[in-house]
């Protein structure tokens, strides 16, 4: 019977060795995966009690763990925290962690594998292991202006404010309202945090949406900067080229007894107007009628080569903006209607901020991303932001760019942005007034850049509804003096 | 003048009862430094109960280490040195849990299991003693072999019967006494393994006759199917009549196993294969508790709310990484049921892969040390039961923390000597004394059939 016992050792053998390599596995192979899992409530209670690292904005922490003294040791807290809760995000025991604090969540918790030596170190000299450090690229400058713009507008206004250095990418100011406390779901009383996200989820405002980068809607006249590229490239026009103008576009009867006007009956200076004056008056029968000859295909590549169809952005929630709902084939009218960023264009600030950035940067669309450098305990630099452009292909040539920003700075002098104007800056904008329904208000938008002739900054405000009575909204009036003082703030005038 | 230089016929197994004593105080060592550790883990200094727990131990260990001496003076010596060390890491992770578990867990209605697993250990240590005294010689158990068959089934109906059967978290296979709740499985497990290897012994030359030979492996007869199809029939019946996955996969696993060692041949454990193969794709179709531990087992993350357990025990382990947290320092109390079911992902989030990985050897020492005493036993029967013994051990080892450890489906089964439970413990001791029984009557040298040969007189006249 000895041979019998001596295969089932060989068998109690094999048994137990699957035991220890699967062991291995779990504990070694798939460690890591099951530390990341929603809802591991050991691996939630060690990141909450420990010294997470600080996100800075110009040096200064805007979110930072302070010693609390109680069961969980640190306590999360926002230095301002309406202003910086788009970007921060928030740091719950419940909820986990949002934008930032959840994309960076690696580095400010201190387990990302790049601090491996710091923990090391930390274990054998028995000190308390400290996350990394996060610094974003806004400029607290722009930042608080963009806010307080928007916030003169009255409590009720919903709108945002995004602003990019062109030349690289880099967020400068992101800014939404209504915002919130993410102290408020921080906090370490697991009640009052319930009962804040309870309100918070439940408001109708939406005060955890970030406006600039996850919401999209129909960017308006600030779309003709698109259609106007595609024009500059697909129709060989010139700013004093001349385009069709007049009261209405009737497509010839292609479109049945449908006609696209110009906003309050204008007739954009004539029948036959140049480029640079249609962009100018923002005129819907120029554009429309252009958005006709370039055709749907075209158009739509050309906003794609400035974005849109895909999030660029890394590290917090964002939605693609579009150009046309996926697989629609335009009518004429509809296609008229897009060219003028109606009908089912839709974009997000950040998207138009990216617009305005290409034709500042010579054509080139940089991808925008909003950590500067992320940092260990010791700040000293683990990993800089490298900028690169969203596509090998450019949105437009330098020179179509410069014709465009030429004729952005006219709208500016003498056509509807005249209040983006800075005494001493050649700034280049254009507004948008979007209507969406009847029953709710128009979104005012304005898209700027700004030096003309070597632009260091580009922005884009979106005021979604304000306490302002339905006829005084517009682009220009509502959304242009945040744009100006933004553009202050950055070029420090 | 060395009487005995050259008279020694042959080799005389030596004793080893020192080495096991100095193994036996490695394993108290380990004990009290677990329990100590646990309080300084836990609430920063030794615990008050550190010389009560030592004492206990310490006693625990002279006082087997005296019963082997006396009664069982040739048995294996490593056997109890791992059994003590697993016990002792059982208490100390007990205590532990019961540190962490006393608002936390059940509810709120978590009583402090620690003390009752000493007394269990105790208890478990009595049985031990008394086995190793009663059974004088395991042979003598060929005789009961229908008697242990019987209370076998009579200790697996039991739960079922009304009043004192119980029905805990789906599986039917408790029952109380007064104050007392007790797992028959635990002893029907021993019936069976004496049942089996006596039977065998009995009939196996009639099992090994070989009927047809397909691919090499000799298949048995038809008519010699009964005794398997019955065991698989009982098998199935626990299955069904109280839902217990990992008993039945136990009783049968054991029982094929013990008929492929009484008759070499490998054809039995084809049959026993195909058998266990149908009944679990009976119990996959026929049972939802089946097909739902199936799909659990693949699928634990698509519901989070209801495999709770498994997904916490999968976390702790995860969490405790290769070094583990520290006695004390992780949260296995956040894993239902981590002081039995699930002691092993404790064990795995506290002292880590390493600490898992010793414990899984030490359960692999025991096997191949009961594997070993069944290879030199001297009687089939003793052969068998010890093998017996052994592979079930290593069975259940496999099933449990496998399970636990999502290697495989998860079944109810305890982690002998770690697990808290009183029935189980007690058990594994009996299982112990009955395996070092029949290694102290294989090791002990022959006895001396005449005196004459040791006189050097009658050498003398040799021509």
């Amino acid at each position: 019977m000895n041979k019998p016992i001596r295969n089932l050792a060989i068998a109690c053998l094999a048994l137990f060795a699957a035991l220890l390599l699967n062991v291995n596995y779990v504990q070694f192979v798939e460690a890591d995966s099951l530390n990341s899992k929603n809802g591991n409530r050991r691996v939630i209670d060690e990141e909450f009690s420990r010294d997470r690292g600080s996100i800075l904005v110009d040096g200064d922490p805007v979110a930072e763990s302070v010693k609390s003294g109680d069961q969980y040791e640190y306590q999360r807290k926002y230095a301002e925290p309406g202003l910086y809760a788009p970007l921060t995000g928030f740091f719950s025991y419940i909820y986990g962690g949002a934008s930032i604090e959840r994309s960076q969540n690696a580095v400010l918790s201190g387990s990302d594998n790049r601090l491996f030596v710091n923990r090391v170190v930390d274990l054998l000299s028995n000190a308390q292991p400290k996350g990394g450090s996060v610094e974003l690229t806004i400029n607290s400058a722009a930042q608080k202006t963009a806010a307080s713009g928007l916030e003169a507008l009255g409590k009720n206004t919903k709108g945002a404010v995004v602003a990019l250095d062109p030349r690289t990418g880099a967020i400068l100011a992101s800014v939404t309202q209504p915002s919130y406390d993410p102290n408020r779901l921080a906090s370490h009383d697991l009640n009052k945090v319930e009962a804040a996200w309870k309100e918070l989820t439940g408001d109708k405002d939406q005060p955890m949406i970030n406006r600039g980068t996850q919401q999209i809607l129909p960017p308006g006249s600030t779309f003709k900067l698109v259609t106007a590229a595609a024009a500059l490239k697909n129709l060989k026009l010139d700013p004093d080229s001349k385009v069709k103008g007049g009261t209405t576009l009737d497509f010839g009867g292609r479109a049945g007894s449908y006609t696209l006007g110009n906003e309050n009956g204008s007739n954009c200076g004539g029948n036959s107007i140049t480029f640079e004056q249609a962009l100018n008056v923002s005129c819907n029968v120029s554009f429309g009628s252009l958005a006709d000859k370039i055709g749907q295909d075209k158009l739509d590549a050309q906003a794609e080569l400035f974005g849109f169809g895909r999030d660029y952005l890394e590290g917090l929630p964002g939605s693609s903006s579009r150009f046309t709902a996926e697989g629609t084939d335009l009518d004429v009218a509809q296609l008229a209607q897009s060219g003028i960023g109606q009908y089912e264009v839709a974009a997000s600030p950040l998207q138009m901020a990216m617009v305005a950035a290409g034709i500042a940067n010579d054509g080139v669309v940089m991808k925008p991303y909003v950590v500067k450098t992320v940092r260990e305990p010791n700040l000293q630099v683990l990993e800089k932001a490298e900028p690169e452009a969203i596509s090998d292909t450019p949105a437009m040539s330098a020179a179509d760019s410069a014709k465009l920003r030429q004729m952005m700075v006219s709208t500016v002098e003498r056509g509807t942005a005249t209040s983006a104007r800075i005494s001493g800056v050649d700034v280049g904008a254009k507004t948008g007034t979007a209507q969406s329904t009847e029953d709710r208000p128009p979104y005012a938008w304005f898209v700027a850049l700004a030096p003309a002739d070597n632009p260091t900054v580009a922005v884009a405000v979106l005021v979604e509804s304000s306490d302002t009575a339905r006829n005084e909204i517009a682009g220009g009036r509502l959304a242009g003096p945040i744009a100006r003082s933004v553009i202050e703030a950055v070029l420090e005038k | 003048m060395s009487s005995g230089l050259g008279s020694s016929p042959a080799w005389v197994p030596r004793k080893r009862r020192g080495a096991e004593l100095v193994l036996l105080s490695m394993s108290v060592v380990i004990g009290i430094a677990a329990y100590c550790a646990v309080g300084l883990g836990v609430e920063g200094r030794i615990p008050a109960g550190v010389a009560k727990l030592s004492f206990s131990l310490a006693a625990v260990a002279v006082a087997t280490h005296l019963v082997i001496r006396k009664v069982a003076p040739y048995a294996d010596p490593v056997l109890i040195p791992l059994v003590v060390a697993l016990n002792g890491l059982g208490l100390a992770m007990i205590y532990r849990i019961d540190l962490s578990c006393e608002d936390y867990c059940l509810g709120g209605n978590y009583e402090p299991l620690a003390n009752a697993q000493l007394m269990w250990t105790a208890i478990g240590l009595i049985a031990f003693a008394t086995v190793l005294i009663v059974i004088r010689d395991h042979r003598r158990l060929q005789a009961y072999t229908f008697t242990f068959g019987l209370a076998a089934i009579v200790l697996l109906l039991l739960p079922l019967i009304p009043g004192i059967g119980q029905d805990i978290r789906g599986a039917k296979i408790w029952i109380r006494l007064g104050p007392f709740s007790f797992q028959p499985g635990e002893a029907a497990k021993i019936c069976l393994a004496i049942f089996f290897a006596g039977y065998l012994v009995v009939k196996r030359d009639a099992l090994a006759l070989a009927g047809r030979r397909i691919a090499g492996i000799d298949l048995p007869r038809g008519r010699d199917l009964g005794p398997i199809l019955v065991g698989w029939g009982i098998s199935i019946l626990i299955l069904v009549a109280q839902k217990d996955l990992g008993s039945s996969l136990l009783f049968f696993g054991l029982f094929v196993v013990m008929l492929y060692i009484a008759t070499e041949r490998p054809g039995w454990l084809v049959v026993g294969g195909v058998l266990f193969a149908a009944g679990s794709y009976f119990g996959y179709v026929a049972f939802g508790h089946v097909r739902n531990r199936f799909d659990v087992w693949l699928h634990p993350f698509s519901d989070p709310d209801n495999n709770g357990q498994i997904i916490n025990g999968l976390f702790g382990l995860a969490h405790g990484g290769i070094l583990g947290r520290g006695w004390g320092l992780g949260s296995p109390e956040l894993t239902p049921f981590s002081f039995s079911d699930f002691i092993a992902s404790a064990f795995g989030e506290e002292l880590g892969l390493t600490g898992i990985m010793a414990i899984l050897v030490i359960y692999g020492l025991i096997v191949e040390r009961g594997l070993r005493i069944a290879l030199t036993c001297r009687d089939a029967f003793g052969k068998l039961l010890a093998a017996g013994l052994a592979v079930s051990m290593a069975l259940q080892v496999f099933v449990v923390i496998g399970g636990v450890t999502r290697l495989i489906p998860l079944t109810g089964l305890t982690t002998p000597f770690l697990a808290q439970g009183g029935s189980s413990i007690v058990m594994n001791w009996a299982i112990i004394a009955l395996l070092l029984r029949i290694s102290d009557q294989t090791r002990r040298p022959a006895p001396e059939v005449s005196s004459f040969e040791s006189d050097e007189a009658t050498q003398v006249v040799k021509l």
